[in-house]
């Protein structure tokens, strides 16, 4: 019908939905609303979305196999909405595919930086794989595994390397803990997330202007970090 | 090689005996040969010498007995007062133990540590004082003479002809760390003695004066030297097992000292143990029953027990034991316990029955590999022969209506015999009497079937064996008749006496069983305390016969009757109950801690802790010395103890139950209410963000209150959070999900959170490089950083100073966060952190005091401690403190060339 993109909005509360709606539409986006999983499904599986907005406490059924169920099929970014104190949920559902959260209450600012982030990744993806990134002040050349500050070349080990590479490679996005441990150091590792802190750690003071107060590796408290380039 | 490696158990046993010693305080001991030789003024020169040294040397108790040179060497040294114990119609004095307790002194000077306490002192002995003194980290010094070691009491009575009453175990002697000899020749002792230099009591001056003859001077002289020597050579030994220097291990010699019915017994038990000393080996004591010993008289018994009660004391395990022969018995249990040497007394020579062979010489031919000890007798032991001769008169005496029945049963026999005569031959009329004296032997036992035998032997001779009505006997052959009848009657009733017995021990032990059997079943099904006691009390009142009371634990660990004193046992000592609690120690009758009182105290012990207290008011005290009753009282009280513990551990599973219960129902009643106030918060920011995307967009003024109207929401939204945050955090225990972090990255996300409250403070962030991991809950840590800078930002002038920092130190980690605003208003430090409270009581600051009290509750489930002060140069500080624990190694990182091929 449109370029528009689609974003379907799952959520039980209908004034939030009608905020929601009411942002994302100001956002040039097209909305479709569901109010609980079984109506998200229909709607994710027809309407071919580009982006879902999922609320993780549903009346008929639990947000974490919203996203099990809809990842089987469907690699679109998937945003979770909770409540503050729900960090062991929120990771549950970023563990089962969710690629970011918002915790309520939220703005429509935050909301719509959130969407317009994940829209412009899911539209980038694949047509851009090139060789070198940039972000603030560094240079990554991933062919030659050099990592350049204004110009100058900073020593990484290859974990770090590793670790620079994937938080490239999945901008904006949460990463917990656990993906992280997964994906750089392999599966045997997967409870040992003080590694992640530590090795973060270094990374930071190399790649920073001021460790102590991150601008691209961003602590997400009790879930795990996002990169912003 | 390999028999140069010490054995690990050893060495373990070692470390730990060091550990124990090092806890305790050091015991030295001034050792003389006789009163009179200076040990005393040794003892309180090398006090002196401390006391120079800057130790804390107090005077327990000194006996000066007035003389000028010893109590100028007292003199400066602060002494303890002692205490008053009134006893009968005066006032004892007597070494304060509880004041010396509280004074606690480095080092602490007890004259003669044999002395026995004025009865009402808490132990018997001073050398019981001397131990808790130790037990509590306090050095003792103190004096011995040799007279007053327990095995060697006997030899110096043989040599003096003096008996000494005031005794100390050996034990005590041999833990002390040092044994100083206080040597003196016997010439110089005497002289000194006639220069009126020792001091002698007056009632017994005649007596002493007799010991202090040159010969026995000489005599205890050498025995005081030759302990030392002993003593030496026992550290030279454990020298050179320390060093491993010894390649030969001996392999562990243990002794059986038998206890038998005389008075030698004593000298066997103390041999025994002098040997298994010298020998360094464990040793049994035992005593064993058998039929010919059942009726001893009460004085015999009483010798046994204290015979077995004084092994005891000496580090014997003792055990009565019963059967029918002894020396089997002996035989058996040395077998059984692995004891290679058998220590006995000799037997009274009998001459006049070379048939007899002695226990030791059956002892020797059954077990050739067993060695065999003999004891000699000592000169005492005739008035033994004495006592059984009277036990048995008086036996008889007790018994005589059983006599008198075997003489009515010969009777019968004989009218029955009478009633025969004319029909049956002579030797079926035997036959007659035969019977009679076997049942009577059987019904009545061996005296009543002896007496029935000679009895029938005379009424058959008398009336039957021709001539008739005549003792005289015609024929030969009749003798032949007597002879077997009585054989027969002594056989019988000997095989009967033992059956009886074996059945009636039997019995005995079955019934016990039994009742130990129904008691732990009854206790198996007790669900409270209180019914433990009740099941307890009616048992031991049947069982043992005596009257027992139960005190049990509260929550705080004082004691308490289980039952309100339903039986009345009559003034339970509290104080020696807790006394007996506190050490885990039997106290009161019988035992050597308070053994003036009534009462015996048994401590419950199970498994994982003292659990209450027996108390058992006895009337045969002397049952408590049989070891078999203590036994059985042990394993009664063990039982009681275990399932005290169960229905404890029962208790305890229960309220965990409620408690989950309890919390799981809190916890959904928080997260309901906890979304039923956030959906209308979130509602409400985006309601009024959304007003800003409605067309046409709204003018200036109600962009404003749009506005607004979003931050107060969000504030609320937070004041929410905090509330129920407060809620969760007393909901009872806080489920932390604590990962091993650096504190860094807590930091950094918290001044991210707080960068608008802050407005533009600066933050400086000043953390030790070298600082660990610390174990917490990221997302509750953050909360604390963040309620405490923006408690910062709340109070301070916006162009303050904000630092936070960090350092480790030996045990924790210790965070602050502090600014240079105006400080907390003067004693407000604590009150801060209460809930609902805050600096300024009016004031347009926002807030409602929570934040500290979060911060608190926090720090505290990780915990740590949190304080606020004021800083020296102006300004509000909090300093908390994160337990360091273990933090995790990083395993390093493969060098870069390997990940690179």
């Amino acid at each position: 019908m449109s370029s528009l993109p689609k974003v379907i909005v799952v959520e039980d509360e209908a004034n939030i939905r009608r905020f929601i709606k009411l942002t994302l539409e100001s956002e040039n986006c097209e909305v479709f609303e569901a109010d609980g999983v079984k109506r998200g499904l229909i709607e994710a599986g027809t309407r071919r979305p580009d982006l879902v907005v999922l609320d993780l406490g549903l009346p008929d059924g639990d947000g974490i196999d919203f996203i099990r169920d809809f990842r089987s099929w469907s690699g679109i970014p998937v945003i979770v909405l909770s409540a503050r104190t729900a960090e062991a949920d929120k990771v549950a559902a970023l563990d089962a595919g969710a690629d970011d959260y918002l915790t309520k209450p939220f703005g429509a600012d935050e909301l719509a930086a959130r969407v317009r982030a994940h829209l412009r990744r899911h539209f980038k993806t694949g047509s851009t794989e090139s060789a070198t990134f940039e972000f603030g002040r560094m240079r990554v050349d991933f062919a030659r595994r050099v990592v350049e500050k204004d110009g100058q070349q900073i020593h990484l080990t290859p974990i770090e390397f590793r670790l620079l590479a994937y938080l490239i490679a999945n901008p904006d996005c949460v990463l917990t803990h656990r993906q992280l441990l997964k994906a750089v150091w392999g599966p045997s590792h997967a409870e040992d997330s003080h590694y992640v802190r530590v090795y973060m750690g270094h990374v930071r003071k190399k790649v920073e202007d001021d460790p102590a107060r991150p601008r691209h590796i961003v602590t997400e408290s009790g879930v795990g970090y996002r990169f912003l380039p | 090689m390999s028999d140069q490696r010490p054995d690990p158990d050893q060495l373990l046993s070692r470390l730990n005996e060091e550990e124990a010693r090092t806890r305790r305080g050091k015991l030295k001991i001034f050792f003389g040969a006789s009163a009179g030789v200076g040990k005393t003024y040794a003892m309180l020169g090398a006090a002196r010498q401390q006391l120079l040294a800057g130790v804390d040397v107090v005077i327990g108790i000194v006996e000066t007995h007035g003389r000028m040179e010893t109590e100028v060497m007292a003199d400066g040294l602060e002494c303890l007062p002692l205490r008053d114990i009134p006893y009968r119609d005066r006032v004892l004095k007597e070494f304060d133990l509880d004041g010396a307790l509280a004074r606690q002194p480095a080092l602490i000077l007890m004259d003669e540590l044999a002395h026995s306490n004025v009865a009402g002192s808490r132990h018997a002995k001073r050398w019981q004082d001397v131990d808790e003194l130790l037990a509590a980290g306090i050095d003792v010094y103190s004096t011995v003479n040799v007279q007053h070691l327990e095995s060697l009491n006997d030899v110096v009575t043989g040599i003096t002809g003096i008996r000494v009453w005031e005794t100390v175990p050996d034990k005590v002697f041999d833990a002390a760390d040092e044994v100083v000899l206080v040597d003196l020749p016997p010439d110089e002792l005497l002289q000194r003695l006639q220069a009126g230099k020792v001091y002698l009591p007056h009632q017994a001056e005649r007596a002493i004066r007799n010991f202090f003859r040159k010969g026995n001077l000489i005599a205890l002289r050498e025995l005081a030297l030759r302990r030392t020597a002993d003593r030496v050579d026992d550290q030279m030994l454990q020298y050179r097992r320390d060093q491993f220097v010894s390649s030969v291990w001996q392999t562990r010699d243990s002794l059986l000292a038998c206890i038998g019915t005389g008075a030698g017994a004593e000298k066997v038990v103390r041999t025994t143990s002098r040997i298994a000393n010298r020998l360094e080996a464990p040793w049994h004591a035992i005593y064993i029953e058998t039929p010919t010993l059942q009726r001893l008289s009460e004085a015999s018994r009483h010798r046994i027990l204290r015979n077995l009660k004084l092994a005891e004391e000496l580090g014997a395990q003792t055990a009565t034991l019963s059967g029918s022969e002894a020396d089997q018995v002996a035989i058996k249990y040395a077998r059984d316990h692995n004891l290679a040497k058998i220590v006995v007394g000799r037997d009274h020579p009998r001459s006049w029955r070379p048939w007899y062979r002695s226990f030791a010489d059956r002892v020797g031919q059954q077990a050739p590999d067993l060695d065999v000890l003999q004891v000699a007798r000592s000169e005492t032991e005739h008035d033994s022969g004495k006592h059984s001769r009277a036990a048995v008169n008086e036996s008889i005496f007790d018994q005589w209506p059983s006599y008198a029945k075997a003489a009515a049963g010969c009777a019968l026999a004989g009218v029955a015999a009478a009633a025969l005569f004319p029909i049956v031959d002579l030797p079926n009329i035997v036959m007659v009497f035969l019977l009679a004296v076997v049942l009577v032997s059987v019904r009545y036992g061996r005296g009543p079937g002896v007496l029935a035998s000679f009895l029938s032997v005379a009424i058959f001779d008398f009336f039957y064996v021709p001539p008739r009505f005549s003792f005289a006997v015609s024929d030969v052959q009749y003798l032949m008749t007597f002879v077997v009848m009585l054989v027969v009657g002594l056989i019988t009733g000997q095989l009967t006496a033992g059956s009886k017995y074996q059945a009636k021990v039997a019995t005995r032990r079955e019934q016990r069983v039994r009742s130990l059997y129904e008691m732990s079943r009854d206790l198996s099904g007790a669900l409270m305390p209180e019914q433990i006691a009740e099941i307890g009390e009616r048992f031991i009142v049947a069982e043992l016969g005596a009257r027992a009371a139960f005190l049990l634990t509260d929550d705080n660990d004082q004691l308490q009757p289980a039952l309100p004193s339903a039986n009345g046992l009559p003034a339970v000592d509290l104080g020696i109950a807790q006394w007996a609690f506190d050490h885990g120690e039997a106290a009161g009758q019988g035992t050597n801690t308070l053994a003036a009182s009534p009462i015996l105290y048994l401590p419950l012990k199970a498994p994982m802790r003292l659990r209450g207290v027996l108390a058992l008011e006895m009337h045969h005290s002397d049952r408590l010395l049989i070891p078999e009753q203590r036994r059985l009282l042990d394993t009664f009280a063990s039982l009681i103890a275990i399932a005290l513990e169960r229905v404890h551990y029962v208790e305890v599973a229960q309220s965990t139950t409620v408690q989950m219960e309890s919390e799981r129902l809190r916890n959904s009643v928080l997260s309901a209410i906890s979304h039923d106030l956030r959906t209308p918060m979130s509602v409400l920011v985006g309601l009024a963000d959304s007003m800003f995307l409605t067309q046409p967009p709204p003018t200036g003024a109600q962009a404003e209150i749009a506005r607004s109207l979003k931050e107060e929401a969000l504030r609320v939204s937070g004041q929410v959070n905090n509330l129920l945050d407060m809620a969760r955090l007393q909901a009872g225990r806080v489920e932390l999900n604590r990962q091993w972090q650096p504190l860094d990255e807590v930091i950094g996300s918290s001044l991210k959170i707080v960068e608008r409250a802050l407005a533009g403070r600066t933050v400086k962030v000043a953390l030790d490089d070298e600082l660990p991991l610390v174990e917490i809950d990221f997302t509750l840590m953050e909360r604390v950083f963040c309620n405490l800078l923006e408690n910062a930002a709340k109070y301070t002038p916006p162009d303050s100073q904000v630092s936070i920092g960090a350092r480790a130190t030996a045990s924790a980690i210790e965070i602050w966060v502090e600014d240079n605003g105006p400080g907390f208003p003067g004693g407000k430090e604590e009150m801060i952190f209460k809930k609902f409270e805050r600096g300024q009581t009016e004031s347009a600051t926002p807030g409602v005091g929570l934040g500290l009290a979060i911060c608190r509750a926090i720090i505290a489930a990780h915990g740590g401690e949190i304080r606020a002060e004021n800083r020296p140069t102006g300004g509000a500080r909090f300093l908390f403190t994160l337990p360091k624990g273990n933090p995790p190694q990083l395993e390093a990182e493969l060098p870069e060339v390997e990940e690179k091929s």
